[in-house]
């Protein structure tokens, strides 16, 4: 088998690094179906030049033969493709059923997918967004759902993947063999910012995440800077700290705060606290208007019940801090 | 109609005006207008996809922000899935000569068939609608909730695809009886050409798997409207039900767009090796396989949307059982070559593009049918050049050689061989300079619909761009072709190719009732002695 061996290794070139073991066991398989596959089409290709090459056409006169079939040749092109497809189908069971079958006394962390944003919950009560830190070594259970429309959890490093439906729970463990970042991608299309809906596995080492597990990351910060963090966890895909352009997604915060905002039915208010939480919790009670008159799309979601009270001041002072 | 017969008249000339097109039940004359509809729709979804290869062409925004970018991703899919390639050979290509192969003077219902143009006519205009409410952001697939919350044009685009549906039920059910009921003399269901076999299993697929498509989009501009709840997880529905209601007409769709493709290469290799196919139950009965089988296999869209792991191993492995037909269909073409005298002209050049591209799309679909495998593959790159590889490099290079293949029948008219190979050349090589590169950007994790991506994807997503405006250069030259052919070309001889289905037995173009004397047929459709 050292030929499979080394089939992996080059089919894997081109695949992510592998991140857990069952990563390693995925390209295996992988690396003996791209071999087959070549083989395969080298085949039929092959044959197909051959003929085409061999029987041209010569003169228009060409007396072709009368073959019209084959019965045990047909019989073995049927079969023999047959067991080629059982023995995959079989493998990849195999590596399906290792990757959905959770073990027991797996670690536990909750997922919640939001346009454009994954949230992750502690048992221990601990939050972090697109930042998800875990022990090297240890299995991961995710309980993932979404709060909006469908997203999907995808890791390629450890080639796994689950979406997150809204209204129900779904699975996916994996057991990190390495410690390092490793890149999260939105694979369900969810809108206008799918693409930037990334994310990050942090894998540690046991103490480190303990560490991290006790530590609070707003210890002793001044309110903006908790919104700072907040800002660029969760806010900062759409609103970016540039003058608005006729391009911008989502108006700039720049000089927002205290500014007079109008709005597509034509009425105006002056940005404060009430209309910035407003905006927060409640993003579609009202839409402002672009420089240009027309309005931004009401894509942004809701963030009530996602952002705790001191996240929420500490954006609001955040927000005053921002000037034009 | 002998009396005109006898002055040179034509399908195309016996009639004039455009009043006599828009209410011919002549099945040619739909035929072309089917041409040239899907001629069009084909010319802006191509645009569309222009477009995204533009954008896609740096990381980071090129030429238009992410919410336009969606849009082009949704029209680009939807365009050419409703509107190009499940009517594209069906009821264009099979519209034309379904009727001729059979020896028959038309369709079974020939004013059924102009309706069915309407209803694509009508429904195309309908989905057109959403342009005006801010477009369609949803993808191709509709899924829920995303579909129902977003804010624009979605339930128009939806109702369009709902109307033509009816287009494409309507077109299949003519089929089906036309091929029960009007067979010539001696036309035995064995003495069928392929291309008949292949329109025949694509359209039992259309009348049966078409109305599931209807009542989920029902459902769904229901639910949009009304707020009826069974798919909005707010309302307490369930946003998956929708995806195994789409996937449950949309996987024997993906049937509906190949197997007709099949059908024509299986004409053209027969003709251009002039040989008698190798296997032709085998073939006839692999289309009819294939179309049941197709029935049984949707979940596999699905191995990650939290159904259960037992419906994913059942799921993978009824899909493996496609494959065997497939695989079966590809040998006999390529023994079909064997001991033959092969002429490489387009038409062939397509249909032996076809199989190259089709065994590439068809190994790949055994990776994405293995379970453990689609969990990382999923809805990446991966999945986009596996499709594409089927849907373009399967069903359009087979469009591409069907229509130069029935060109000379379809107009009296030849077409410049040598510019026709110009197109295969910049359409083959484009293709693969596009696509292959996608399967390794999948591999490499890059997920689908995005708008931007990392770094480390750039270089491969330039190369794809660079073979997408080569196929896009190839089909516009191609459109030169078939209109220069049209207007300039040499006359056609009745059978320049020297095949022998019965179409070649009667004049180019054929006269208005196809045949001057109902044939009479003896033997199989390939006996080339």
């Amino acid at each position: 088998m050292i030929w499979l061996n080394t089939a992996a290794a080059h089919a894997s070139t081109f695949m992510p690094p592998q991140g857990t073991e069952i990563a390693s066991q995925y390209d295996k398989l992988y690396g003996f179906i791209v071999i087959a596959s070549l083989i395969s089409c080298v085949l039929v290709i092959g044959g197909l030049v051959m003929f085409a090459l061999k029987y041209k056409r010569k003169s228009e006169n060409d007396k072709t033969a009368y073959i019209t079939h084959d019965t045990r040749l047909e019989f073995a092109w049927s079969f023999i493709p047959f067991l080629i497809f059982m023995v995959v189908f079989v493998w990849g069971t195999y590596i399906y059923l290792e990757l959905r079958t959770v073990p027991k006394n797996a670690f536990e962390v909750h997922v919640f997918g939001q346009k454009w944003n994954w949230d992750f919950m502690y048992k221990s009560g601990k939050k972090s967004t697109n930042e998800m830190v875990v022990p090297v070594n240890t299995p991961i259970k995710l309980i993932i759902t979404s709060r909006d429309v469908l997203h999907s959890f995808y890791i390629p490093a450890f080639r796994v993947k689950q979406d997150a439906v809204p209204g129900r729970y779904t699975k996916l463990w994996f057991n990190a063999d390495k410690v390092g970042d490793f890149q999260v991608f939105c694979a369900e299309y969810c809108g206008t910012n799918h693409s930037r809906m990334l994310a990050k596995v942090k894998v540690v080492s046991k103490d480190d995440f303990e560490k991290w597990l006790q530590d609070n990351p707003y210890k002793d910060l001044a309110s903006a800077d908790v919104g700072q963090k907040v800002y660029n966890a969760k806010c900062i895909a759409c609103h970016q700290l540039v003058p608005e352009a006729s391009t911008s997604i989502a108006p700039s915060f720049l000089g927002l705060f205290g500014k007079t905002r109008q709005f597509a039915d034509s009425t105006s208010a002056q940005a404060d606290e009430n209309y910035i939480r407003e905006s927060i919790l409640n993003s579609k009670a009202k839409i402002v208007k672009r420089v240009s008159g027309e309005a931004f799309p009401p894509i942004m979601p809701a963030f009530a019940g996602a952002l705790s009270e001191e996240e929420l001041v500490g954006l609001i002072e955040y927000l005053k801090t921002l000037k034009e | 109609m002998s009396a005109s017969h006898a002055e040179g008249k034509n399908y195309l000339n016996c009639e004039k005006g455009l009043w006599s097109w828009l209410t011919t039940l002549d099945h040619k004359r739909i035929g072309i207008m089917y041409m040239i509809t899907v001629m069009v729709f084909f010319a802006v979804g191509g645009t569309f996809a222009m477009l995204i290869r533009g954008e896609l062409y740096s990381a980071g925004r090129n030429i238009v922000g992410p919410e336009t970018y969606n849009q082009f991703m949704t029209f680009h899919g939807a365009i050419m899935v409703f509107m190009v390639i499940i009517p594209g050979i069906p009821a264009f290509l099979g519209n034309f000569f379904l009727p001729m192969h059979l020896g028959a003077k038309d369709v079974a219902f020939p004013r059924v068939n102009l309706l069915s143009w309407y209803c694509l006519i009508v429904g195309a205009a309908i989905s057109l609608v959403s342009l005006i409410y801010n477009g369609v952001d949803t993808g191709w697939t509709f899924y829920t909730p995303y579909s129902i919350e977003t804010n624009n044009g979605t339930t128009w685009m939806v109702a369009g695809a709902f109307v033509m549906g009816f287009s494409s039920i309507l077109t299949g059910l003519n089929f089906i009886v036309t091929t029960h009921k009007l067979r010539a003399p001696g036309m035995t269901f064995f003495n069928m050409p392929l291309f008949v076999w292949a329109l025949y299993s694509t359209a039992v697929l259309q009348v049966l798997a078409t109305p599931v498509l209807g009542i989920t989009l029902m459902l769904l501009i229901a639910e949009r409207v009304l707020g009826v709840g069974i798919f909005d997880p707010t309302l307490g529905g369930d946003p998956v039900l929708f995806q195994h209601f789409f996937w449950f007409y949309s996987h024997p769709a993906v049937y509906i767009m190949i197997l007709p493709a099949m059908g024509i290469v299986s004409e053209i290799i027969t003709a251009f090796s002039r040989k008698v196919i190798f296997g032709y139950k085998a073939i006839a009965f692999s289309s009819v396989g294939i179309a049941v089988v197709s029935f049984f296999v949707w979940g596999h869209h699905m191995f990650t949307s939290g159904q259960s792991e037992a419906a994913g191993i059942l799921f993978s492995f009824i899909t493996m059982l496609v494959g065997v037909p497939t695989a079966i269909k590809v040998f006999n073409w390529v023994a079909t070559l064997y001991k033959g005298s092969v002429r490489f002209d387009s038409p062939m050049l397509f249909a032996l593009g076809f199989l190259f591209l089709f065994t590439i799309g068809g190994v790949t679909g055994i990776m994405l049918a293995t379970a453990g495998l689609d969990i990382h593959f999923h809805d990446t790159y991966f999945v986009v050049a596996h499709f594409h590889y089927v849907m373009v490099g399967g069903t359009l290079m087979a469009i591409m050689g069907g229509f130069y293949y029935w060109l000379p029948k379809m107009f009296g008219r030849m077409y410049n061989e040598f510019w026709a190979r110009i197109t295969f050349v910049l359409i083959f090589v484009g293709f693969n300079v596009t696509f292959f590169p996608q399967f390794i950007l999948g591999a490499m994790g890059m997920p689908r619909r995005y708008y931007d991506y990392l770094p480390e994807f750039q270089s491969l997503n330039r190369i794809s761009s660079f073979g997408a405006w080569t196929i896009g250069t190839g089909f516009l030259i191609a459109l030169f072709v078939i209109i220069h052919s049209i207007r300039r070309g040499e006359k056609a001889t009745s059978n320049p190719w020297g095949a022998k289905t019965l179409e070649w037995t009667t004049s180019s173009p054929p006269p208005h009732e196809n045949f001057l004397e109902t044939p009479v047929v003896t033997g199989g459709p390939y006996e080339f002695r």
